[in-house]
């Protein structure tokens, strides 16, 4: 088992790591504003890949909700859902695409009873991905906000 | 919800039969490889006479077929009612929105939004897949068309389409547990009613409605149960093995091989009677929805032996619209 993979099956520590990286970047937050957030972006984007890319097999989608879904990278869906599984799931639990792999949502579901703390997160709504920020830092994007931002129609969507 | 003045929110005869609380059936319409609309009122009429909608289905399984929207376009022409099937697999967020206009304007009212079985389904596997969207994504989006007048980005709609809208379940894949909680999120994003995916494992359907009804969400939501005829083993063999997310129990698949091979078919009728008739039982399941690939002369005799007719139910409003069948498609 790789390293990522026995991390994984750990995602009550996962967690905890998470809300501590979270905290930590809301430490730092003050310090990236003054060199300004694209300088900051070139210095925390290759380490925060390095790290994503070994635990979870991250794809740099650029918003990341992996604390949502049970620390499971759902970028790494084939069909890249991002609120919940097919209905392709095959009776063992594999994927519909890749029968040798587990389905990245069966274990996301899984872990996520494990969460205590953002395990009930998974039932939340996942507005589309925003393809531009493929390929950024985003812990950045969390701090500038822009992970955030909806198209204005999908904001009205929750009012309705 | 924007709803009319009677308070529908589309006004198709598939929301008016469900919203009078009477049984539906939908039956799948299987779309021809070819260019002529006659084989779609071919294969409609057959279908219209049992059922109250016929949905029209987008490449599934990844295999290129007419395409949804075109075959829509052709049934409400001739005043059929049609639930327009738009998978998330081959176009993306904008290409989607403008079909859902598209087909609204052509009078589609009932729309299904899934995800989409994959390209490697298919025979094109070598295909790019979008998945743009999800289906919760985009079964949002179609509500937020629909119930705010615009478009994803916010943009105005000078007129809004009118949707009945509707997405996919399949209580019979893990994870099992998170199944019914899913069909909630699907109902939060905006779904009114739900087709499952080929039900042949009734313990499992019950326990799911169980969970469905503890959540109350059978009281948000009509929930059509996805049913068919297996022609036989081999062909249920080929179904469990081939076709995403479809479960058959052994006990069936063992049915079948040992009746005896000209009592094949009609066994496999039987199956899919006693399906629906169990079915019917449960509480919270509004009706039915038969798929009967490369088998749809039997959905008539299922759905009359099932004791379902007559089919389609009167509505009302929707009925007083012209039907009749185009015998000959004018051709040029
Ligand atoms: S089976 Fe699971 S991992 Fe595979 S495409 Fe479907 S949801 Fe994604």
């Amino acid at each position: 088992m790789s390293l990522g993979a026995w991390l994984r099956n750990h995602p009550a520590a996962l967690e905890r790591a998470y809300l501590f990286t979270h905290r930590l970047f809301e430490r730092l937050d003050p310090l990236f504003a003054r060199m300004g957030y694209e300088r900051a972006e070139r210095l925390v984007r290759w380490p925060e890949e390095l790290g994503k890319k070994l635990v979870f097999d991250c794809r740099m989608c650029g918003q990341c909700i992996l604390h949502s879904t049970g620390m499971t990278c759902p970028m790494t869906c084939p069909k890249n859902l991002r609120n919940g599984p097919c209905g392709g799931v095959r009776g063992n639990g594999h994927c519909e695409v890749k029968p040798e792999m587990r389905c990245v949502w069966v274990e996301a579901y899984e872990r996520s009873r494990a969460m205590p703390r953002f395990g009930d997160e998974i039932a939340l709504i996942q507005p589309p991905v925003n393809r531009r920020l493929q390929g950024t830092s985003a812990w950045i994007n969390m701090l500038t906000g822009v992970d955030a931002r909806t198209p204005r129609g999908w904001e009205m969507g929750s009012q309705a | 919800m924007s709803e009319n003045r009677e308070g529908f929110l589309a006004g198709s005869r598939l929301e008016r039969v469900l919203r009078s609380g009477r049984f539906a059936v939908t039956a799948e319409l299987n779309p021809p490889d070819s260019a002529d609309p006659q084989e779609v009122y071919d294969a409609a009429l057959v279908l219209s006479q049992v059922c109250d909608a016929i949905n029209a289905t987008d490449a599934s399984g990844a295999h290129c077929h007419m395409s949804s929207v075109a075959i829509c376009a052709l049934l409400t022409r001739a005043g059929y009612e049609p639930v327009y099937q738009v998978s998330c697999r081959d176009r993306n967020r904008i290409a989607i929105q403008g079909d859902l206009l598209g087909a609204a304007a052509m009078g589609v009212r009932n729309v299904l939004c899934l995800t989409g079985d994959d390209v490697t389904a298919g025979d094109q596997p070598e295909a790019k897949r979008v998945f743009d969207f999800d289906s919760i994504q985009l079964l949002r989006t179609a509500r937020i068309m629909r119930d705010r007048g615009v478009f994803l980005s916010g943009r105005k709609l000078t007129t809004p389409p009118r949707f009945f809208l509707g997405a996919a379940s399949n209580p019979f894949v893990p994870p099992y547990d998170w199944r019914p909680l899913r069909l909630a999120k699907k109902v939060e994003a905006g779904a009114n009613f739900i087709q499952t995916q080929y039900c042949f494992d009734i313990a499992r359907f019950r326990e799911f409605m169980r969970r469905v009804r503890d959540l109350g969400l059978h009281e948000k939501v009509y929930i059509l149960v996805g049913v068919g005829p297996l022609r036989s083993e081999k062909a249920a063999e080929f179904m469990r093995t081939k076709v995403p997310g479809v479960h058959i129990p052994d006990a069936i698949v063992e049915r079948l091989r040992k009746t005896p091979k000209p009592r094949k078919r009609e066994e496999g009728k039987r199956i899919c009677i006693e399906i629906i008739q169990q079915v019917r039982e449960i509480e919270g399941v509004a009706g039915i929805h038969v798929m009967a690939y490369r088998q749809e002369e039997l959905v008539a005799e299922i759905v009359e032996e099932a004791g379902l007719l007559p089919r389609p139910l009167r509505v009302g409003a929707a009925d007083e619209r012209r039907r009749e069948h185009p015998r000959k498609w004018p051709r040029r």
